[in-house]
This record gives structure tokens, C-alpha cells and sequence, in this order.
């Protein structure tokens, strides 16, 4: 295989240091965001982090998008708990390939989502009750819109880079129609420019777990005191499948029993499988927000950049002045090839600056997040040329 | 006559180099199975050009994206229809069809996508390979350092084999060149050539 040459052959890994213990920051915004849905919000604030140092011509920020369940928190560890590393740790950090040697890095946690940004749980300032089911549905663009907005507090007229996988790399994109000059390069991994009507129904069947839970109570469940766990835990254990690849479920589960190999003839776990996807439901459901689920797989459900151009996409990126890097994953289900490739076709029509790469790793649509030579090697390679053009 | 170009030290396979001079500045070119990015970025840098190369190797990835060129990893023996829309002022393919299974297929949509096609393909009736033949043997030598069982090369043709297919196939030839290493051939190419580089379009462009 040539995955596994290519991991006996790699070099010295080039993922070495960490950030370190890094402390959360907040910024307040008074005037409130006009949606998408034609509502406005606000005020709020949003959570963030930062590494490294913004150079003094501010030309070498890059803003990391996060995808459904991640946070602000990218890179480090938290100074209260140094094993609470950050979700793209060994994608960001000193001599990672998004060098913060080089360049200042920014991690923001999305409005509406539950890591310390105004999201379902915060309080409702016009009642003194948590929003719940109020707080309004948010879309991609306004996400962007409200990590522009952060941009301006920070003083950062123009990104060197904007990226993220999956979700995250859906704002990567939208960022480049959104805000064409704010930034040099777009770098969208494992995403797609849309949704398919099976992503979506998986996110359906995840959305009704969690409002057929009878903790649930329509969406005002803290007033309550309960928390839609169960829900919570069946929609996170479909996610979960869609993110891994059969291949990868095989050689880690296969068909293995629990604990036995003899059947117990019931329905309590009794496949490894199983017993992964309850663990994982489980612990996402101690930490995640029930509402925001429901608002973030809304939000990819919604996007759509082409729906304003009669589904020519090459037509939505016709406003786009970076450059792009897509990147995917062969084993990727959820977000395949396929769905970059069509990104790539609607930037190079309207004969944009992209580079595509494809990479060949058996971990599924989780792979972005996975710490893959050739993958790595390649989005340090890029980063090089960014460093390198903003003179850093 | 040497063909090497490159004002400033750097210089180009030969038939790179003859491929470069039919290229015009600032214009638009793709390269499909360009390597590791070498023509591209000389164009890049030496003459202005917006390049983009397709390549289907990691390691000639990386090597592009580390040089600053613009690239698509895909099989271009699975269809070029993702650049059909962009149209390029020069499509490029140097020493890459011999290792497409659908050549004929490749060479009509080259014909559709660049408004001139620049192609180089190595020269099967050069005479040591005749010789090679002759003695009984496939010709392996550093040029075509594959054994027949290995080889990732799937058609050979001799230089008039190729302008045969392009005469067949609807194109018009513009330039040829025939090249030994960094020689320009003239007596007896057919024979004494290792490399034919062609400049051809679709006759339909003709204006």
C-alpha cells in the first residue's frame, strides 16, 4: 500500500512543538448582525484564541474555521489543563505546518455554538432566560460575517490565508465570496459546495433523535433542568459513522464481540462497534449543546453558495480574487472527492489561481484532522509559499 | 545547435525548451503531467505566463506547490472535462501520452481545451531502437529505462505514426522539431531522432 510506505519512509515528523497553555479571549459586539434569515442578533460575543504574533505590516493572520463539534480552542492546551490540546494541534503550532513561527493564527468559536460565543444557552438579554429554541438559525455567511467583524477589532484589513476542513472549510470558501479582498488564500479541506440529499438526511435523522427526546422540551430545556442527552448521544453516534470509512471501521471493529465471542442472544451492546459509537455518543453529550446541533447541521444543510445562480457555482465564485488550495480525501463518503473536484472545475472556469490535491489516506472524512505525511507535507509546502509572499 | 534556454542559469530539458519557445508571454498555459512543475515555473518566472499543470503523483505535487505552481492532481486519462471551460491558450504534454491508456481520447480534448497544442513524444523508430530490435530485444536504454514487463508506457509510435494520428484525428500541424538530446535533428530525423515535439490545433480554429 502506498500509505504505508509513504509513513515508514516519511522523514522526522515535521510536527514538533506546541503553542503551550493558552488562554480563551472574548470580544463584545454591541451593534447587532443582520442573518441570512433577515433577523438581526446582537449584541453578542465571541470566543477566540490566537498564536503567534501579527508582524508589523499585518500581513501574515490566518483564520481557522472550525467544523461542527470543534471550538476556538485549535492549538495548545488549556492553562488549567495541559491535556486538553486543541483540536488541530498537529496541524498549527511552532514548526507545524501552519508555522506560528510565521504567521498569527486565529481560532474563533462560532456564533450560536456552546464553547463560551453568545450561542442557545446564552441568556436572552431581553428576557434574563436562556434562548433556547429563540436564538435564530445562523448560516454560513453569517458566520463569516461575524468572524469579519472580529477581523476589524483585531485590525486585520486582509487574511493570508483562511481555512478549515469540512464546515469549516465551507467558511473557508465563503469567505472568499463574501470578502474577496480580505483575503490571499482560501484553504478548503474535506468540504463540498453543497450538501447532498443523503448528508442532509443524515443530519435529519440527528436533528429528530434529539426533538423526539422527551427531555428535550422544545429546545427550552435549561429552564428545565434536563438536557436531551440520549438525543444528543444517537445524533453524535450517526455523525460518527458518516465520518469514518468502512475500510477504517473494518480493521478497527470488524466484527469483533465484546467482552465474549460467544452471542448473548439480546440487544445490549454486543459488537466492538457498537460499543465505540455509545462511547462516543456518551461523552459528546456531556460536552455538547443540543441546540447547537441542531443550529449547525441547519447551517450546513443551508449552504449553497451556487442557489443564487441557478446552481452555477462558477458563477457564485466569479467574485473571488484568492488564491485556493482544496484538498480531499479518497476514502471521504461524506464530503468525497468528487465534491472538491466540482469546486476546483468552478474556480478553474473562471480561470482562478487553485491548486487541487487528492490525498490518498484510508481514514475517512475524519482524515483532515489526522496527522498524514504526504497531507501535512503538502499544506506546509503551501503555507511555505504564504509565508513566503507575505514576507514572513 | 543547443536549445537550451534560460537567461538566468536555469535551463530546460530540450524538449521542454522547444516547447517553451512557442509559448507566448502573459498567455495561458496547462501542462498535463507536468512533473514536478519545471516548464511551469520557467514559464512563470521567465515569461509571465499563468500556468496551471496536472499531475497524479504525491511527490510531483508537493514538488509544484513547493516551486509556486499552480496544480490539479488528477488522471488525465479520466477525462479533461474539469479544464474544458477555463480554455488555455497552450496545452502542453511533454513525454506524457505514451503513458495514457486512452490517447486518442486525450488528444481530441487537448484539441478542444488549448488553442494550440504542444506535445513531445519520444521517437520509437530511433535506430538504436531498430538496432535493438533487430538483435532480438525491446530497446531499453536512459531514455526508455523500462523493461517491456514494467514499463509504464502503454503506446509507443514512431514519429510518423504520430502525425498520422493527428492528420486522422482532424489537427493541423504548425511546427515540428527533432531533437537528440539537446540537438536539433534534420537529416533523417525518423531515424536519428530520440524525441519528436509537435505545435498542432484542431483545423477548426483555423482563422
Amino acid at each position: 500500500m502506498r500509505l504505508a510506505s509513504e509513513l515508514v519512509m516519511a522523514p522526522n515528523s515535521p510536527n514538533t512543538g506546541s503553542v503551550g497553555p493558552i488562554e480563551p479571549q472574548t470580544a463584545h459586539f454591541s451593534e447587532p448582525l443582520r442573518l441570512a434569515s433577515g433577523q438581526s442578533f446582537g449584541p453578542y460575543q465571541l470566543v477566540y484564541e490566537t498564536y503567534g504574533r501579527l508582524n508589523q505590516d499585518r500581513s501574515n493572520a490566518v483564520l481557522i474555521c472550525h467544523a461542527l463539534n470543534a471550538s476556538h480552542h485549535v492549538a495548545g492546551s488549556r492553562p488549567d489543563d495541559p491535556n486538553a490540546i486543541g483540536w488541530w494541534d498537529n496541524m498549527v503550532g511552532p514548526g507545524k505546518p501552519v508555522d506560528t513561527n510565521r504567521f498569527f493564527v486565529i481560532g474563533v468559536n462560532n456564533l450560536g455554538s456552546c464553547f463560551g460565543s453568545t450561542g442557545p444557552a446564552s441568556v436572552n438579554p431581553m428576557n434574563g432566560r436562556p434562548y433556547g429554541a429563540d436564538f435564530p438559525v445562523i448560516t454560513v455567511d453569517d458566520w463569516v460575517h461575524a468572524q469579519a467583524r472580529l477581523a476589524d477589532q483585531l485590525g486585520i484589513t486582509q487574511f493570508a490565508a483562511v481555512m478549515g476542513g469540512s464546515l469549516g472549510g465551507m467558511q473557508a470558501m465563503q469567505w472568499s465570496i463574501a470578502y474577496p479582498t480580505r483575503l490571499r488564500h482560501a484553504v478548503v479541506i474535506a468540504s463540498t459546495p453543497r450538501l447532498s440529499a443523503q448528508n442532509i438526511a443524515f443530519n435529519e435523522v440527528a436533528r429528530r433523535a434529539i426533538v423526539s427526546d422527551p427531555d428535550f422540551h422544545g429546545g427550552h430545556y435549561y429552564e428545565k433542568n434536563t438536557v436531551p442527552r440520549t438525543g444528543l448521544s444517537v445524533a453524535r453516534m450517526i455523525g460518527h459513522i458518516t465520518y469514518l470509512s468502512d475500510d477504517d471501521m473494518a480493521e478497527k471493529f470488524g466484527r469483533q464481540l465484546r467482552g465474549s465471542d460467544q452471542y448473548r442472544f439480546g440487544f445490549d451492546v454486543e459488537f466492538e462497534i457498537e460499543s465505540y459509537l455509545r462511547h462516543q455518543g456518551e461523552k459528546f453529550s456531556t460536552y455538547f449543546d443540543a441546540n447547537t446541533y441542531l443550529l449547525i447541521t441547519r447551517a450546513l444543510d443551508y449552504f449553497d453558495p451556487a442557489k443564487d445562480f441557478s446552481g452555477d457555482l462558477s458563477q457564485a465564485l466569479s467574485v473571488v480574487q484568492c488564491s485556493s488550495l482544496l484538498v480531499s480525501f479518497t476514502t471521504d463518503w461524506r464530503f468525497p472527492p468528487e465534491r472538491s473536484r466540482e469546486i476546483v472545475e468552478a474556480l478553474l472556469t473562471q480561470r482562478k489561481p487553485v491548486t487541487y490535491a487528492e490525498i490518498d489516506a484510508p481514514h475517512g472524512h475524519d482524515a483532515f484532522l489526522m496527522n498524514d505525511p504526504r497531507y501535512h507535507r503538502l499544506i506546509g509546502a503551501y503555507f511555505d509559499r504564504i509565508g513566503q509572499e507575505a514576507g514572513v | 545547435m543547443s536549445l537550451s534556454i534560460g537567461p538566468h542559469g536555469d535551463s530546460l530539458r530540450s524538449d521542454l525548451a522547444q516547447i517553451a519557445k512557442w509559448i507566448a508571454p502573459n498567455s495561458r498555459v496547462l501542462d498535463l503531467g507536468c512533473g514536478d512543475g519545471t516548464l511551469l515555473h520557467w514559464l512563470s518566472v521567465h515569461r509571465s505566463c499563468q500556468s496551471l499543470g496536472v499531475e497524479i503523483a504525491d511527490e510531483n505535487v508537493l514538488a509544484c506547490v513547493q516551486r509556486g505552481v499552480s496544480v490539479i492532481q488528477a488522471d488525465i486519462d479520466r477525462g479533461l472535462a474539469m479544464f474544458a471551460r477555463g480554455r488555455f491558450d497552450s496545452v502542453v504534454l511533454s513525454q506524457a501520452l505514451q503513458s495514457t491508456r486512452e490517447t486518442e481520447r486525450v488528444l481530441r480534448e487537448i484539441g478542444e481545451i488549448g488553442l494550440q497544442c504542444l506535445v513531445s513524444i519520444p521517437n520509437f523508430g530511433h535506430w538504436s531502437h531498430v538496432a535493438s530490435l533487430l538483435a532480438g530485444h525491446m530497446p531499453v536504454n536512459k531514455r526508455l529505462p523500462y523493461a517491456w514487463y514494467n514499463t509504464p508506457n502503454f503506446h509507443f509510435a514512431t514519429a510518423q505514426d504520430f502525425e498520422d494520428l493527428l492528420d486522422r484525428l482532424g489537427f493541423e500541424v504548425l511546427d515540428q522539431a527533432y531533437l537528440d538530446d539537446d540537438q536539433i535533428i534534420r537529416l533523417l530525423p525518423s531515424l536519428r531522432s530520440t524525441l519528436a515535439v509537435y505545435r498542432f490545433r484542431k483545423k477548426s480554429f483555423r482563422v
